[in-house]
């Protein structure tokens, strides 16, 4: 009986397009989140993430796969262990680290405010009043939207991917969006980016938004860990992690670690 | 890909292919699961054993009255972790079975619960004048049921089943919720990274339609060379 | 395991509740009555009409409702951004919630799937009756409304309560648009609380005791209907 079992799934798992065997597997957001993690025209990940985990495992010497889940399922996948380390621009919270481990940040970036084009100018919550932002469910911008922006009576619309934020934003049913800077920026740049600009940015607090962007991995998995934060700081010290930004246009965008 | 296919896609029509291959394939083997999981449990329904008819029973009911969607996400989280649980119990390591393999076991266990119904229902209906010939003949259960019940029920079944179908196609919409790829997922996928959601979702939706309209077809045709022979409704 | 979550969201699973709910009622009282027409274009109109109502019909019932839902917000929403003629022409367009677009998405599916089941039932109606009607010197319109679409409504009585409750199944979807349903409300507790299992089993059960409702009024109408009808 064990023997059938066994040999089913083992065939089931060759069968099956992606297998895992003692190399890396990174979980990555199935929704894209251009520059950092999107679908080329031949279905191939491309980004800086992409970049930054192609240097971590060849610094490693460990093979790593990519294996997409839905951004709102990632940590539940992360303990199915239906990979081992999150790839997602995740921040590191306090929420978060009660349920898992981050490695040490890679980066880190500001929240922006993204107005249309005739736009007012933001100083303060009060300017945003009676009108609609949008922001990404489950992320650090709306818990700061929840406990800013609504307080001062501003309609709060989430949505399952910043990109839908963005399309109803440049569709012109919400006023402005709340997201990382660095996404938000990539939406000017693309065909519908000339609706919008930047409206400014919003007062950081360190309780919700974090000390910057982490690895995610399960808790007690303290060998990897080391391991990850070795690499990282090893391709930070090394300059290979500028020049993957620099690579990908991101320059002065986003805030790297501090190479010790 | 070396030529543009779908060129208004801006080169991504290959993706959308491929989510649309990758739909069929979760769709086709989710509906075989599902199609051999209900016979199975029709007959076990139909059976003798009235404990056993209850829990099918209570198992179909509760499947069908749940939303498909908590159906599909309950299960596919249930699944994740079964499997890990049972393959570490086993021994078996490492061994990691893809999100495409859980959503086609999910989808083939909400399909079982409604084609237990179906076939249920037809099999119910297969006249019991032809059941008694059988048994007087001296028939097997197993030969009544290969050579009568099966062939006299399929016609019946086959409306039934040809809609269970078209919810097994749309059903694969609800797996991209998890994550698992499959067409409504590329062309939220080409559409983010194109912002042409327009005419992505248009070209995945006309895709989704083609595919219905030739399957019916196909199911029509079954459907008629089945019922040859028997008086035309 | 906290279990604390449902004290802190419970007034917004309520409102959830209740945006679902209202969805609900709506799409089957106006697909219901969107289905009557659909219905009878594709018996009695003509040959034009009659295809037009069938592709219709036969296209909200072989997409997925996800693809729909996609295409009326965010497709719309992309024509709206492309083109800044549209905008001009319809302001109302762009300020219209998504709590609209739910709907209609949701009407036009049931519409089509009750146009479906009236039309078989319309056909089952024995001509007979329609022929009484006829004799009594009724006009078109009168014998549709006193005996024709009665009959028929009676005969597909049961396929019409399981499809609300079909309806009702395929509500949870509708938080792929921002609309702040019951689901989406369960999905902002298992994001917020990082629970699977607690959020989305109350969901269910709540989805279970609704459609038990709706099931159990469903059947105090059918012991009222007058059965002798059914020939």
């Amino acid at each position: 009986m064990r023997k059938i079992l066994k040999s089913i799934v083992l065939v089931a798992a060759l069968i099956s397009p992606t297998t895992a065997w003692a190399d890396i597997r990174f979980g990555v957001a199935a929704e894209p989140y251009p520059p950092f993690t999107s679908k080329d025209a031949s279905g191939k990940w491309v980004g800086w993430e992409v970049d930054f985990m192609n240097a971590l495992c060849a610094k490693l010497s460990e093979k790593c796969t990519i294996v997409e889940v839905a951004w709102d399922g990632m940590i539940p996948a992360l303990d199915a262990k239906k990979f081992d380390v999150v790839l997602a621009s995740m921040s590191i919270t306090d929420k978060r680290k009660a349920v898992i481990d981050f490695s040490s940040t890679y980066y880190n970036s500001s929240a922006q405010l993204l107005g249309a084009a005739g736009a007012a100018s933001y100083k303060s919550p009060a300017d945003l009043n009676g009108k609609r932002v949008g922001v990404q469910s489950a992320s650090i911008y709306q818990a700061y939207a929840q406990k800013y922006f609504t307080p001062a009576g501003i309609e709060i619309k989430t949505y399952g991917k910043e990109d839908d934020a963005l399309a109803d934003l440049a569709a012109g049913r919400i006023d402005y969006v709340l997201g990382e800077a660095l996404a938000l920026d990539a939406m000017l740049n693309s065909p519908v980016g000339s609706c919008c600009k930047v409206a400014g940015t919003v007062t950081p607090d360190a309780s919700i938004f974090g000390i910057g962007v982490g690895l995610g991995l399960r808790k007690g998995d303290g060998d990897l860990q080391q391991r990850l934060n070795g690499a990282i700081k090893s391709i930070v010290t090394s300059g290979e992690l500028a020049a993957i930004t620099q690579r990908n246009h991101l320059t002065g965008k986003i805030v790297l670690p501090d190479a010790q | 890909m070396s030529f543009d296919v779908l060129p208004w896609l801006h080169g991504y029509g290959g993706l959308l292919l491929t989510g649309l291959w990758r739909t069929i394939f979760i769709a086709v083997l989710g509906y075989a699961l599902g199609l051999l999981l209900g016979l199975g449990l029709a007959l076990l329904r139909s059976g003798s054993n009235r404990i056993v008819a209850r829990v099918v029973k209570l198992y179909s009911g509760l499947l069908r009255a749940l939303p498909e969607l908590i159906v599909i996400m309950l299960l596919y989280y249930i699944c994740g972790d079964a499997i890990s649980w049972l393959l570490s119990h086993l021994g078996l390591g490492q061994i990691e079975i893809d999100g495409t393999w859980a959503a086609i076991i999910v989808l083939g266990l909400a399909t079982s619960a409604y084609a237990t119904e179906i076939f249920g229902a037809a099999i119910r209906a297969v006249p019991s004048g032809a059941l008694e010939a059988a048994a007087n003949l001296g028939m097997s259960r197993a030969l009544c049921f290969r050579r009568i019940t099966f062939p006299l029920m399929l016609p019946m079944a086959l409306p039934g089943l040809a809609n269970l179908w078209l919810m097994v196609v749309k059903g694969t919409s609800l797996v991209s919720v998890v994550g698992v790829m499959e067409l409504a997922l590329a062309a939220e996928q080409g559409a983010g990274a194109t912002k042409e959601y327009f005419a992505f979702y248009l070209t995945a939706a006309a895709l989704y339609l083609t595919l219905a309209l030739i399957t019916l077809k196909v199911f029509k045709q079954f459907e008629l060379q089945m019922r040859r022979g028997q008086v035309r409704l | 395991m906290s279990g604390n979550w449902l004290a802190e969201f419970a007034p917004q699973l309520l409102e959830g509740l209740g945006i679902t709910l209202l969805i609900f009622v709506v799409s089957v009282g106006f697909g219901f009555l969107l289905s009557i027409p659909l219905a009878l274009a594709q018996i009695r109109g003509n040959w034009m009409l009659a295809n037009l109502a069938r592709g219709f019909c036969f296209s909200f019932r072989a997409t997925p409702l996800l693809m729909q839902l996609f295409l009326f917000y965010y497709g719309l929403g992309a024509l709206l951004a492309n083109s800044p003629t549209l905008r001009e022409m319809s302001p109302w367009l762009m300020r219209l919630d998504a709590f609209w677009y739910v709907l209609i998405a949701f009407t036009f599916n049931f519409a089509c799937h009750e146009a479906e089941v009236l039309r078989g039932a319309l056909l089952a109606v024995p001509h007979g009756e329609i022929e009484a009607g006829e004799s009594f010197g009724l006009s078109r319109l009168q014998i549709l409304r006193r005996l024709w679409l009665p009959s028929a409504v009676l005969r597909a009585y049961p396929v019409f309560a399981s499809d609300v409750i079909a309806l009702l199944k395929s509500t949870p979807i509708a938080f792929v648009v921002p609309v702040v349903d019951l689901m989406a409300v369960t999905r902002n507790v298992m994001q917020n609380r990082l629970l699977i299992y607690e959020p989305l089993l109350l969901a269910g059960v709540t989805y279970l005791v609704i459609s038990f409702f709706v099931l159990r009024l469903f059947a105090v109408i059918g012991t009222r209907m007058p059965k002798g009808w059914l020939v």
